[in-house]
């Protein structure tokens, strides 16, 4: 089961954060800065997993994290899910966000963080994969978005801007 | 009013002061860019609370058409840490309306913003069915969704027929969110299970992956969950073998193709669940045999999710019961992937390797070289996973090489390393290496201060009992500590060892390293400095000063340093040292003819349970200290959960309880594992009084003290002349003792008890336990059965070994649990009629 997924900054903003367990608040945002903090200090070559830290889980929970650019992709996952396994799936969704915002860039995360959301609603659903077909979860998005969009035009104060 | 000659004029005139005072709410983009201008934490603050405010404002006013934009930036706000509480209701406002739009942002406010905590979120639940079966499949996707993300138990008992409902359906997009959502159902609300399961039947007919995908979880759930819900997927093996035949033959696939394989996340996903369904099965297992060999040897190895198929295939046969040429084939890729220079690789066969270093001892082995070198690789995830490895490699004929390697190691690595090393490693040697005493004495200079406290005194008494070593003891230990005296543990144990050993010291007469030329002042230089150190404890000065005293014995020249030192310090602040150096002055002054025998060398320790070795042994799972616990002959083992019963009930410190049978499993923790594979060796530390014609234990034979007489006549005819007593007799059970003294042993004393029930019902689950005082040692060998007839017509034979080294009497204390007439029963009783023969 997946606990956790983070996408922040090289500084350590958050872009994204689900969490599919239940945390307050308070730890929900100890528990990022302490993920910065793990994953900030370690080099480019070495092995893309660690245990979690204090508040997640400890040894009983796994880091797998990706570094793209400027932003960490973080999946905290316990030990019923293959590490290499997670690992393809970041660079899977991070290949449907590409797809999904054309060249996706740190600013497209930044600004369209509800898209984000709903793309990784499509994969990862209560903690699990969902679907890992990169074209089909672009097919629902864009349909989903349509259809969206299609309650833009029905006349009426024009106030909706989701956009 | 006259002003306003029409309605019309009169609503634009209230609304023109209605825009004035509430301007629409920013849309989330430009709040994000607002945000971002501001350059302190202070300012984003403010800038967050004054937009809260205006969404507060917003709400309130009870507006459907800012709504969504306003719980949007709200979401926003909460992700980066600010309170985000009073969106919980707009959010179900949301979920409420009509609108796509509307849902979509309700249902991703409510996953954020709300959990099972909250009492608002059982508001969902009627929203949530109806949207379950709304026209538009998306709608129902986000319901499903949302009950699969954060719906309580209650929640889930309610929607689970709808669920189920569309578990059938032959939309696939509804039916692979619909599976993930009853994994959910599941795992809150166990007992439904049992409802799904007419579902799953044409689950695997499937031929959308995503389907395919979610059922294989849902039936991985289901499996782990209920050994009934096992044992009845079990026949979906052969199918579940047919679609990953499929999938690696079927060539290139376009819509599942990732990096060249055909959907590697549904292999690895079979892979798993056939692991579950092969485990403990043999026909199973034959089954998947073939395509577990098929997979392993065609997969592509050049990119990763290549490897997590492989690396899946591995752990799934060594889980299965798969025949040998298969398991060898599997730790073999494992080793070529210790080769790989892909770092995750190598960190994930370092794991799966640890895994089966417990089943699989000598195939790995085989790879412990590659293994050590990964000691010396730059990430820390691997170093670890390397350690704990290595350890569990280590056996009697490579210790000496392994611990070479391992303590270069604990010099270059990391401080959050060296607890655990140092507890690992305190494990492996006083299991394994009561003779190799070098590689003690290089954790206490090298770990230094990461040695617990209380480790302190073993390392002490280890050292002592050491004979041959302290010349070159106290030599290591001195060069440790010249010019850094903040390792407290260790600056103790080298003062003691100075102490001690000093004249060895300076006589230079180390054979196992160069002896170094230190002259009497030197050390004395260094014991006054450690007192005087701002970094020493109160503790470690009293161990400095001590040690100053009794170089006055060993020394020849210093004495007169020595007193002056001493008297010194008679009026130091620290209440301790003043009262050391007052009576050490004191035995300079008064009592100058005891001296030399009051500080003579100290003697061969007996080793007495200390904290080390016994606290291992409770890693185990064990409750109590228990040094005398040894390995039983092969017999039914009997739960633990008894002896710990026997314990609380005594709950008295002068009678030790026997465990009757060992619990031959042991905790997960690696440290516990280790013992797992040692667990043979006897770890009693007591002097083996009684005369065991076996010579020191070997790793691989279990040595309990009695067991070498067994191969000669235990009893001897006099066996017939101790008199039987009747233990124990009431309420129809009668226990009789009888007695036979061992030919070889004078210290053993063999007790049959014999169980009759004189009752017109038989006592069924009849359970013998029994207590001794601390000095004897007991065993218990398995009862000949659990039932005692009725009417006397049979007894349950039950043998009690005692070893008497001291020649005590015996008492023992009794506990008696069986049913009888429906009902449990249990009793306690004291044996205290033993004849004197049985014992003296």
């Amino acid at each position: 089961m997946i606990k956790a997924i983070l996408i922040f900054s090289n500084q350590g903003k958050p872009w994204l954060s689900k969490f599919y367990q239940p945390y307050s608040e308070d730890t929900q945002q100890q528990i990022i800065g302490e993920t910065f903090h793990l994953v900030s200090k370690r080099d480019e070559n070495v092995c893309n997993f660690l245990e979690g830290g204090l508040l997640i889980g400890r040894s009983d929970n796994k880091l797998i994290y990706r570094h793209y650019a400027t932003l960490y992709f973080v999946f905290y996952v316990d030990s019923s899910e293959s590490e290499l396994g997670i690992f393809d799936l970041i660079q899977v969704f991070v290949e449907t966000l590409d797809k999904c915002f054309e060249n996706v860039c740190e600013l497209d995360l930044i600004f369209h963080v509800d898209k984000v959301h709903n793309i990784l609603v499509e994969m990862v659903m209560g903690g699990m994969v969902l679907e890992t077909n990169m074209n089909e979860i672009v097919t629902q998005i864009d349909t989903q978005n349509k259809l969206e969009k299609s309650e833009y035009l029905i006349p009426h104060f024009d106030n909706h801007d989701r956009e | 009013m006259n002003g306003f000659g029409n309605k019309k004029c009169e609503y634009l005139y209230l609304m023109s002061f209605h825009i004035q005072r509430m301007p629409a709410p920013i849309r989330l983009r430009e709040l994000i860019r607002t945000i971002r201008t501001a350059r302190t934490q202070a300012e984003e603050r403010e800038m967050i609370q004054k937009e809260c405010a205006a969404i507060r404002s917003s709400f309130r006013e009870e507006d459907n058409t800012y709504r969504c934009r306003n719980v949007a930036k709200l979401l926003y706000m909460h992700m980066l840490g600010y309170p985000a509480h009073f969106g919980q209701l707009e959010c179900l406002k949301l979920i409420a309306s009509q609108k796509f739009t509307d849902k979509r942002i309700g249902y991703l406010g409510a996953m954020l913003l709300l959990d099972e905590r909250q009492d608002v979120h059982l508001l969902m639940t009627n929203c949530i069915k109806n949207d379950l079966n709304h026209s538009t499949q998306f709608v129902q996707g986000l319901a499903l969704c949302t009950l699969g993300c954060m719906g309580s138990s209650e929640m889930c008992r309610d929607l689970a027929g709808e669920v189920e409902k569309l578990l059938k359906t032959s939309n696939s997009y509804l039916r692979k969110k619909a599976a993930l959502c009853a994994v959910h159902v599941i795992r809150k609300v166990p007992e439904l299970m049992e409802m799904f399961l007419p579902a799953t039947k044409n689950l695997l007919n499937e031929k959308n992956h995503g389907v395919l995908h979610t059922s294989v979880v849902l039936l991985t759930e289901m499996c782990e969950r209920s050994p009934d819900m096992l044992a009845h997927f079990r026949k979906l093996v052969p199918q579940l073998v047919r679609i990953l035949k499929n999938l690696i033959m079927s060539g290139y696939s376009p819509e599942h193709d990732v990096s060249g394989i055909s959907d590697p996340f549904l292999q690895v996903r079979i892979l798993r669940l056939l692991r579950i369904l092969g485990r403990n099965d043999d026909d199973s297992s034959e089954a998947m045999n073939d395509i577990l060999a098929q997979v392993a040897t065609n997969t592509e190895t050049s990119k990763n999710v290549g490897n997590a198929i492989l690396y899946e295939t591995v752990l799934t046969i060594m889980d299965i019961k798969s025949e040998s040429g298969l398991r060898v084939l599997a730790i073999n890729i494992l080793g070529r992937f210790l080769l790989n220079n892909d770092k995750n690789i190598r960190y994930v066969a370092l794991t799966s390797l640890l895994k089966t270093v417990q089943t699989d001892h000598n195939a790995v082995q085989r790879h412990r070289s590659t293994i050590v070198d990964c000691l010396k690789d730059l990430d820390v995830s691997i170093k670890r996973r390397a350690m704990e490895l290595s350890f569990a490699l280590v056996n009697g004929n490579n210790i000496r090489g392994m611990m070479k390697e391992l303590l270069y190691f604990l010099d270059s690595c990391e401080p959050e390393f060296k607890a655990d090393f140092c507890l690992n490693f305190l494990i492996t040697t006083v299991i394994i290496a009561n003779t190799c005493f070098h590689c003690y004495v290089f954790l206490g200079v090298t770990a230094g201060s990461y040695v617990r406290d209380d480790a302190v005194p073993n390392l002490i008494q280890l050292i002592t009992n050491s004979v041959e070593m302290h010349a070159y003891t106290v030599q290591r230990l001195y060069k440790a500590i010249l010019g850094d005296y903040s390792q407290q543990p260790l600056v103790q144990v080298a003062a003691w060892c100075i102490g001690e050993y000093g004249d060895l010291l300076v006589s230079g007469q180390c054979e196992e390293e160069e002896p170094i030329q230190v002259t009497e002042d030197e050390v004395l230089d260094i014991l006054e400095s450690v007192l005087i150190s701002n970094m020493s404890t109160s503790v470690t000065r009293g161990y400095a000063l001590t040690a100053i005293m009794k170089l006055s014995t060993r020394f020849t020249c210093t004495v007169n340093r020595i007193k002056k030192v001493v008297s010194i310090y008679g009026s130091s602040i620290d209440v301790e040292l003043q009262q050391r150096a007052v009576e050490y002055n004191a035995l300079f002054k008064k009592y100058d003819h005891m001296r030399s025998a009051l500080l003579e060398r100290m003697p061969v320790m007996e080793k007495v349970t200390t904290n080390g070795p016994t606290e291992i042994v409770q890693t185990n799972g064990e409750t109590e200290p228990a040094p005398l616990e040894t390995k039983p002959p092969p017999s039914g083992p009997q739960p633990t959960s008894q002896a710990n019963d026997l314990l609380d009930l005594l709950g008295g410190n002068d009678i030790t309880p026997v465990i009757p049978t060992a619990p031959t499993s042991k905790p997960a923790s690696a440290g516990g594992e280790l013992l797992d594979l040692l667990g043979d060796i006897n770890l009693t530390g007591a002097p083996a009084t009684a005369p065991t014609p076996a010579p020191v234990p070997q790793i691989s034979q279990p040595s309990f003290l009695l067991d070498g007489l067994s191969s000669q006549p235990l009893f001897n005819d006099i066996a017939s002349g101790i008199p039987s007593i009747t233990a124990y007799s009431k309420n129809g059970l009668k226990i009789e003792f009888t007695f036979e003294r061992s030919n070889t042993n004078p210290s053993v004393t063999v007790i049959t008890i014999q169980a009759s029930n004189s009752t017109e019902l038989d006592m069924t689950d009849f359970v013998f336990q029994a207590a001794v005082p601390k000095t004897f040692q007991l065993q218990l060998l398995s009862p000949s059965s659990s039932i005692v007839p009725a009417f006397n017509t049979g007894t349950i034979t039950q043998v009690i070994k005692v070893l008497n080294p001291q020649k005590q009497q015996l008492r023992m204390r009794i506990k008696l649990t069986y049913n009888h007439k429906g009902s449990a029963m249990q009793d306690l009783a004291e044996v205290n009629n033993f004849p004197p023969q049985s014992w003296q």
